[in-house]
C-alpha cells in the first residue's frame, strides 16, 4: 500500500514538472489571445458601432446575458490553430517567414582534434551533408586531405544522428590509444558535447563521434505532420483508400454500427423507460439493473463483448446497443416523470382513456427529454464505436487510425481524428436540428 | 334528479411516520344545476382535497359524491377541471387544445369545429386559434383552458384557483368572463380561491372552510354574482352589503390563521 502511494506520488511530481515545462507555451498562447483581442478591439472601434440594447449595458461583467460568443474570436482562434500548426511543421501553406526555425539541411563541416598515444595532436575535418527524409543526399565535396589524420565525411537524415568512425581511414586508431580531445577547438569528453552551430557533436563511451544535426523548432512529420500533408492524405485516401479499404467504406461501417446500435437501444430503451415511469413494479424491477449498468462505461464491456460475440458486426452492435439502452431508458423514464400532474388530470377529466393519455399527453410531453437523451446517446455511441474499432475490427474509421499508427502514418491518424471530430459534431448538429423541427415546445411547458 | 350532492364526505389518511390526517370531516353540500359556489378558507383547510374528490382524482374514506343521482368513481368527462396554470398541452395549437375533449370522444372534426370556433370567439381568442399555446400570455392561456373545458360540455365545472397566477387587471377581466360564461351556459361551477373579493364577486353561494379537520365553517348566499353578470364589477363592489361581508369573512379567516399559528407554536 505504501509502495502504491510512493509510486503515485512520484508520478504526480513528474506530471507537475512537465506542466511546469509547458508553462511558457501556455503563457505564450494566453498572450496571443489577449494580443488578438486588443488588436480586434482597436480595429472594431474604428468601424461603425452597433447601437443595440446590449451595447448600452454598463454592467456586463457577471451579466450572463451580456456574454455572447464573439464570432471574430472564434475565427481568429481557428485560424491561429492552423497557423501555429503550420508554423511548427513547416507547412507549404504558410509563407516562409512565418515558419518556426526548421531543421538544418545542407552541407557544412567541423574539425576535430585527436591526441595520439605519444601526446601529439592533429586536426582533421568532417564534411557533413544533412538531407530531408525521402530525398537523396546531395553529392558531398570531400577531400581526404594530406595530414596525418584523414578527413571524414558523413551523410545524415534530418532529425537523425550518426556515429562517425573518424579513425576508419587513419593510420593511428583508437586501438593504438588515439582519442578525440576537441571539436572545433573546444574540449570534448564523454560528458560534454559541443555545439558546432548546425548540430551537436558528442563523444561516445567507445570514443567515436556522434553527430546530431540541429532540429530547430519544427516537429518531425512522424510526430506532427503539416496540415497540407494531412489534406493530401485525405485526398489520396478518399480516392485510393488505405490498405485496400476505401475511406467511404471505413466511415460507412462506423456510421452503420452507430445508427443500428443506437436505433436498437432506443427501440428497447424508450419502452423500458416508459414502463419504469408508469408502473411501480417495473420501476422496482429495473431500477437496480439500470442504476448499476448506467455507470459502467461501455468501453469496459468491450473485452466481454469480444469474448461473447467475436470481433464481427454483431459484437459491436451489441456494444452500441448497450451504450444507448440505459441512456435512452433513463431519458424516457424522466420524461414520463416530468409530466405535470395537472395535464394528466385535465386530460382525464376531458374524458381521455389511459391509452389516449399515453398517446396524447405522456408521449408528447416526454419527447423533449427523449431527444436530449438521444443526443447524449449518439455522442456516447460514436465515441464507443471508435474505441471498439481501435481494439478489434476489420473496417471502420477507428480501425483505420490504429492500422496507420502501426505504420507510423501519423498524417492518416491525424486525418482520422479530425474526421471523427467532424462527424461527431455533424451528428450533434443533426440531432439539434431534428429537435428544433420535431419538438418546438421544448422548455415552453 | 339533477345536481351535485356531496354527502357527509370524510377523508382520512395515514402518515408514513405514524399518525393520521383528517383532511375532510363530514362535509355536505347540495348544488342545484346552474349554481355557482365559491370555496374559501385558509391553507390546509382541505378545499383542494374536496375538489379533487368531486373530480374523482382522490377517493373519500366516508360519504359519497353523487352527480345527477349517480355516485362518482374516478374522473370522467362530466366534471371538467380548470387549473391555475400549466394544464394546457403545449404541443398542440389553441384549436387542438380546445377540441381535445371532443377528439377523445371520437367526435368528427367537422362536427366539433363549429363548437370550438364558437367557444374561441366567446372567450375572445378569435385571432389566436392557430397559435401554439406557449405563444399566448397567461390570461389568454386561461381563456383557452376555460374554452377547452366548455367544449366538452360537462355538467359541472371545477375551478382550482383558475385566476390565481394572473395580474390584477387581467384577473378582473377574467372574473367578468367567468360570470358571463356561467350565465350563458348554465353550468354548475365550484370555484376555489384564495381571494376573498373573488369569492364574493363570483360566488352565488360561498362556503368558508376551517382547517384541522377540514370542514365547512359558514355558508353565505350572496347577490353579487347575479349583479355582476354583464356589469362593471367595480360597481358591484359599491353594494352596501359588499364591504361588511368582506370584512366579516376576512376576520373569520384571519382568526383561523391566528389559531393555526398559535397551535403550531404550542406544539413546538
Amino acid at each position: 500500500m505504501v509502495q502504491i502511494f510512493q509510486d503515485l506520488g512520484s508520478e504526480l511530481a513528474q506530471l507537475f514538472l512537465s506542466v511546469l515545462g509547458a508553462f511558457p507555451f501556455i503563457l505564450g498562447y494566453l498572450a496571443l489571445i489577449l494580443l488578438s483581442m486588443v488588436i480586434w478591439r482597436f480595429i472594431r472601434a474604428r468601424m461603425d458601432r452597433v447601437r443595440d440594447y446590449r451595447s448600452l449595458k454598463t454592467v456586463t461583467f457577471g451579466d450572463e446575458s451580456a456574454v455572447v460568443s464573439d464570432k471574430a474570436a472564434s475565427v481568429i482562434s481557428i485560424v491561429l490553430i492552423f497557423v501555429i500548426w503550420g508554423a511548427f511543421t513547416g507547412s507549404g501553406w504558410l509563407p516562409g517567414p512565418l515558419h518556426a526555425p526548421g531543421p538544418f539541411v545542407g552541407q557544412d563541416k567541423f574539425t576535430y582534434t585527436i591526441e595520439g598515444p605519444d601526446g601529439t595532436q592533429a586536426d582533421a575535418t568532417v564534411f557533413v551533408s544533412v538531407y530531408r527524409q525521402g530525398e537523396e543526399p546531395a553529392p558531398l565535396e570531400f577531400d581526404a586531405g594530406t595530414g596525418p589524420v584523414k578527413n571524414d565525411s558523413v551523410e545524415v537524415q534530418a532529425y537523425r544522428s550518426k556515429l562517425i568512425s573518424w579513425d576508419a581511414n587513419d593510420d593511428v586508431t583508437r586501438k593504438d590509444g588515439a582519442k578525440v580531445v576537441a571539436v572545433d577547438g573546444r574540449a570534448i569528453d564523454a560528458n560534454t558535447d559541443v555545439d558546432v552551430g548546425f548540430g551537436r557533436v558528442a563523444l561516445t563511451d567507445k570514443g567515436t563521434l556522434n553527430f546530431e544535426p540541429g532540429q530547430g523548432w519544427q516537429m518531425e512529420s512522424i510526430w506532427l505532420p503539416a496540415p497540407d500533408s494531412v489534406w493530401r492524405r485525405l485526398v489520396s485516401v478518399s480516392a485510393d483508400g488505405y490498405q485496400n479499404v476505401t475511406l467511404a467504406e471505413h466511415l460507412s461501417y462506423s456510421l452503420f454500427r452507430v445508427i443500428v446500435g443506437f436505433a436498437l437501444g432506443a427501440l428497447v430503451g424508450i419502452p423500458l423507460g416508459y414502463a419504469m415511469g408508469l408502473s411501480n413494479w417495473f420501476r422496482g424491477w429495473f431500477d437496480p439493473i439500470v442504476e448499476f449498468m448506467r455507470p459502467v462505461p461501455p468501453l469496459a464491456l468491450i473485452p466481454l463483448v469480444i469474448i461473447w460475440a467475436g470481433i464481427g458486426e454483431q459484437g459491436k452492435i451489441i456494444l452500441l446497443f448497450l451504450a444507448a439502452l440505459w441512456i435512452m431508458a433513463i431519458g424516457a423514464r424522466s420524461g414520463v416523470s416530468g409530466v405535470k400532474i395537472t395535464k394528466v388530470h385535465a386530460a382525464y377529466s376531458l374524458g381521455a382513456s389511459k391509452w389516449q393519455i399515453l398517446r396524447h399527453v405522456i408521449i408528447p410531453n416526454s419527447l423533449p427529454e427523449i431527444f436530449t437523451a438521444a443526443r447524449v446517446a449518439m455522442g456516447v455511441c460514436w465515441g464507443t464505436v471508435v474505441a471498439a474499432e481501435l481494439v478489434a475490427a476489420e473496417k471502420g474509421v477507428g480501425k483505420m487510425i490504429v492500422a496507420a499508427s502501426k505504420f507510423q502514418d501519423t498524417d492518416i491518424v491525424l486525418m482520422g481524428i479530425i474526421l471523427i471530430g467532424i462527424i461527431g459534431f455533424g451528428i450533434d448538429m443533426l440531432m439539434r436540428w431534428a429537435e428544433r423541427i420535431l419538438v418546438p415546445w421544448k422548455g415552453k411547458g | 334528479m339533477t345536481g351535485l350532492v356531496i354527502d357527509k364526505l370524510s377523508m382520512r389518511f395515514d402518515l408514513p411516520g405514524g399518525g393520521a390526517v383528517q383532511a375532510l370531516q363530514n362535509v355536505s353540500l347540495d348544488l342545484k344545476q346552474g349554481e355557482l359556489l365559491s370555496v374559501l378558507g385558509p391553507s390546509g383547510c382541505g378545499k383542494t382535497t374536496l375538489l379533487n374528490i368531486v373530480a374523482g382524482f382522490l377517493a373519500q374514506t366516508e360519504g359519497e359524491v353523487r352527480l345527477n343521482g349517480k355516485p362518482v368513481h374516478g374522473p370522467d368527462a362530466q366534471r371538467g377541471m380548470v387549473f391555475q396554470q400549466g394544464a394546457l398541452f403545449e404541443w398542440m395549437s389553441v384549436r387542438e387544445n380546445v377540441s381535445f375533449g371532443p377528439d377523445m370522444k371520437g367526435t368528427p372534426k367537422a362536427e366539433s369545429r363549429k363548437t370550438v370556433d364558437h367557444l374561441l370567439d366567446v372567450v375572445g381568442l378569435r385571432d389566436f386559434k392557430d397559435k401554439m399555446v406557449y405563444e399566448l400570455s397567461g390570461g389568454m392561456q386561461q381563456r383557452v383552458a376555460l374554452a377547452r373545458c366548455l367544449a366538452n360540455d360537462p355538467d359541472v365545472i371545477l375551478m382550482d384557483e383558475p385566476l390565481g397566477a394572473l395580474d390584477a387587471l387581467t384577473r378582473e377581466k377574467m372574473q367578468s368572463l367567468v360570470l358571463k360564461l356561467w350565465k350563458e351556459t348554465g353550468k354548475t361551477i365550484i370555484l376555489i380561491t384564495h381571494s376573498v373579493e373573488e369569492a364574493l364577486l363570483l360566488g352565488e353561494r360561498l362556503v368558508v372552510m376551517a382547517p384541522r379537520p377540514g370542514r365547512i365553517h359558514k355558508e353565505y348566499r350572496l347577490p353579487f354574482a347575479d349583479l355582476g353578470v354583464g356589469a362593471d364589477l367595480r360597481e358591484v363592489k359599491k353594494h352596501p352589503d359588499y364591504a361588511p361581508t368582506r370584512e366579516e369573512i376576512l376576520n373569520m379567516i384571519w382568526n383561523m390563521e391566528e389559531e393555526i399559528m398559535g397551535r403550531s407554536e404550542e406544539s413546538v
